[in-house]
């Protein structure tokens, strides 16, 4: 049942009246029941592209914020990738002091009201949370990430950010390759030095994956705006339609042009296939393509938007990540009958967040758990008919923990569906290995780094983010981001 | 940036148009291409093949048929306005080498493309044929040029309205025959491509085609570009857009390339007006 807003409002305030003025002890304290996250109506939503989860209301936060234990171990903060003070920027929410709060979490993180939309909070901070381990239930744990999510938005709103001071010049010049969530924090931190930051996008518009890959019904595109808009202030120029490798190298940049380092954050751009038979049929679409058309050209703004939909009526998503949660819902909001969601293993190994696996559940995306793809059939105008799928059982746990799943013989049967959207992930996008000398990759592309330094096998030339990671998360590519900036600020000391 | 510096009508429906973009004039070869967009939230990005490129006056030429929405749009701007995205350039240049014997073949639009490997070929030392196909007469371009660089130039038209009434499979037929070329180039409608590749395929010619497949990014990231060459999955943004003509899998390419086809009838018949180009005639 899908409770509105203004019900899950009138009910915290009436329990904030009740514990607000009591000595909470830690038992009390475990009693406040988990704020849910208000959202649009799921009938509502699937017609609009507008954000999902509307966020808490003041009395939802401050009631949040108090189921927190301040544990002396601080178990969340080990669960953070970049180790932000989770105790300390809850206990200011829970006073209602939402700038200083914000401003602890900035200490660590530069873009909380993105990652408060899109950590995969449940298997990080709070997986460790104490109050989860209480009830024993992951589900119950502190809602770290809704919270960071409100401060950060009201911070915004209120406009008491404050934008980071930068210092004098220094005289040294770094590019930045991309403008994705590592980009942005190295850029932010190397210009914080008083170093002149030139950051090149090869897409019309800033903001990586981002403004590409995520929906605008998950993360608003005027959010990631402002954070572009945070950098312009800081003095960080930003050019879009340059692609390094091609426009120019990285070595006209350091030779010709005057850049004393570079850091690439240029991404998982390289979209995997199955290598499956029918996979280039008429209406098999790789996620980034399928995504792109819809967040960065804005072909859901049917009559608007010059680039074209594809008309489908069941659509299947191969893959189990966020990703396939994403392009499936945005199948659902581009008018599809039904979406489904292959996956060859179960619900539990999924790597999407949970929040997505019940939103698309509740707006009606089916899943089909245990079926791998073996070939994709068309019609004579080669256009997608159906899917063969092949049933699986979960065998061993493989090198990631997870069981991996198992063929059985015989078990493959015919499925209709007209379109497939492929969501099995990326490689790294191998453009700037081609064309620069000196950078070493590994088997899988990726860039190899000093772990302690992020600097690549070329001198000056650093890389985090998914170029490093493989296809990661918004808050490891951040974190890497920062790192990089730190080793290259003391790099450039030494220039 | 992105300034249009000339605008230039050479057929009822196709435009030459010189762009000032000295990074991209600068890393530029023949065979590369740009991507471009109008600004704004709702344009499309299209890629257009470069036609010629000045480094030192640090000038791009693009030579365009308007066609579809956007290369209407583009053909309504004038000398002084800007291109407002214009990213390039893109894909790999074209492998020009000492082969010998040159075939050039170039339909329609395609001949402008065509035209800076022509050059390039010359350059390397070639003996370069260009034969030169179009509908009809009106549509014809660049013949000049191409007469003043190759070492002959066979025109045909569909219609016989000018030149040799053929189509290019024809004379190309007749050159692997008689000339025995060593390399023959096409670029041109992905039919006439079908059909002359596998008019030099009996011949064992290699044979060099240059694909324009439905693109978004154009840096490998979407993947809506692919075809299969010799049963392999390839973008033609990355990996192309010229490939061995005897390896591309036509069939796949061509549907692929009428996935939205229904939606762009529909778009290309609005976005004729204000161009004063009769219906039926582009």
């Amino acid at each position: 049942m899908h409770v509105s807003c203004e019900e899950l409002d009138a009910q915290a305030k009436g329990l904030l009246k009740e514990f607000e003025n009591v000595t909470l002890t830690p038992k009390l304290r475990s009693q406040i029941p988990m704020q849910e996250m208000p959202t649009q109506d799921p009938h509502v939503r699937v017609t609009n592209m507008q954000e999902v989860a509307l966020g808490y209301s003041d009395s939802q936060v401050r009631l949040e914020a108090l189921r927190c234990l301040q544990c002396k171990n601080q178990p969340c903060i080990a669960g953070c990738p970049v180790a932000i003070d989770i105790p300390g920027f809850i206990a200011a929410a829970a006073e209602g002091d939402y700038a200083k709060s914000v401003e602890i979490i900035k200490e660590s993180s530069l873009l909380p009201s993105i990652c408060g939309r899109v950590c995969p909070q449940e298997s990080q901070c709070q997986k460790f949370c104490t109050v989860g381990k209480m009830h024993k239930d992951v589900d119950k744990s502190v809602s770290i990430g809704r919270i960071e999510r409100f401060v950060a938005d009201y911070a915004r709103e209120h406009h008491c950010e404050t934008v980071p001071s930068v210092a004098p010049d220094s005289g040294k010049k770094v590019a930045v390759v991309g403008s994705g969530p590592a980009s942005i924090s190295a850029a932010a931190d190397l210009r914080r030095e008083g170093h002149t930051v030139v950051m090149f996008e090869a897409l019309h518009k800033a903001g990586g994956v981002l403004v590409y890959g995520i929906p605008e019904f998950r993360l608003p595109k005027k959010i990631v705006e402002h954070e572009l808009d945070n950098l312009r202030a800081m003095g960080v120029e930003i050019r879009r339609n340059y692609l390094v490798g091609k426009t120019r190298k990285i070595s006209d940049l350091m030779e010709k042009d005057g850049f004393d380092a570079v850091f690439v954050g240029s991404g998982a751009g390289l979209p995997k296939f199955l290598g499956i038979d029918g996979e280039n049929y008429v209406g098999v679409f790789s996620a980034n393509e399928y995504l792109t058309r819809s967040n960065l050209m804005k072909a859901y703004a049917v009559g608007e938007s010059l680039t074209p939909l594809f008309d489908s009526r069941k659509v299947a998503v191969f893959g189990g990540g966020n990703v396939a949660m994403d392009a499936a819902r945005t199948a659902k909001r581009l008018g599809a009958d039904e979406v489904t969601i292959v996956y060859r293993r179960t619900e539990d190994e999924m790597p999407a967040r949970k929040e997505e696996v019940g939103h698309a559940k509740e707006e009606g995306v089916q899943f089909l758990y245990l079926h791998a793809p073996l070939k994709i059939t068309a019609n004579e105008q080669g256009r997608v008919n159906g899917v063969e799928l092949i049933r699986c059982e979960l065998g061993e746990s493989d090198a990631s923990g997870r069981r991996s799943p198992v063929e059985i013989p015989g078990s493959e049967k015919l499925f209709d569906f007209d379109t497939v959207i492929v969501a099995i992930g990326n490689d790294s996008n191998p453009l700037i290995k081609a064309t620069t000398d000196g950078i070493e990759v590994n088997r899988r592309g990726n860039f190899i780094v000093n772990e302690e330094t992020c600097e690549t096998t070329l001198a000056g030339v650093y890389a985090g983010g998914d170029i490093v990671l493989g296809a990661a998360t918004v808050i490891l590519a951040m974190g890497q981001g920062r790192k990089a900036a730190k080793a290259m600020n003391e790099y450039l000391l030494t220039k | 940036m992105n300034t249009i510096l000339s605008k230039q009508r050479l057929s009822q429906e196709v435009f030459r148009m010189v762009i000032q973009a000295p990074e991209i004039a600068e890393a530029r070869k023949p065979g590369q291409f740009i991507i471009l967009q109008l600004g704004g939230d709702f344009n499309e990005r299209i890629p257009l093949t470069i036609a010629d490129a000045d480094p030192v006056a640090g000038t791009i030429t693009l030579i365009f048929q308007a066609v579809g929405e956007t290369t209407h749009h583009l053909a309504l701007l004038e000398e002084g306005d800007s291109i407002e995205n214009l990213l390039g350039p893109l894909g790999k240049p074209t492998d020009i080498e000492k082969f010998g014997k040159v075939v050039c073949v170039g339909g329609g639009i395609g001949v402008a493309p065509l035209f800076p490997i022509v050059q390039g070929m010359k350059q390397m030392g070639n003996e370069v044929k260009v034969i030169m196909g179009a509908r009809n007469e009106s549509l014809l371009i660049m013949e000049e040029e191409m007469r003043a660089t190759a070492d002959e130039v066979i025109v045909v038209t569909d219609d016989g309205s000018y030149g040799r009434k053929a189509l290019v499979t024809e004379p190309l037929k007749e050159l692997c025959e008689t000339w025995k070329p060593d390399c023959v180039v096409i670029i041109g409608p992905p039919i006439m491509m079908k059909f002359a590749a596998l008019t030099t395929k009996p011949y064992g010619i290699h044979t060099i085609v240059s694909l324009n497949t439905i693109m978004i990014d154009g840096t490998g990231m979407c993947g809506g570009c692919r075809v299969s060459i010799g049963g392999k999955t390839k973008f033609v943004c990355v990996d192309g857009p010229e490939f061995d003509g005897h390896q591309v899998d036509w069939d796949n390419m061509l549907l692929r390339l009428g996935t939205y086809k229904p939606k762009e009838q529909e778009a290309h018949h609005r976005c004729h007006i204000g161009l004063d180009i009769k219906e039926g005639e582009a």
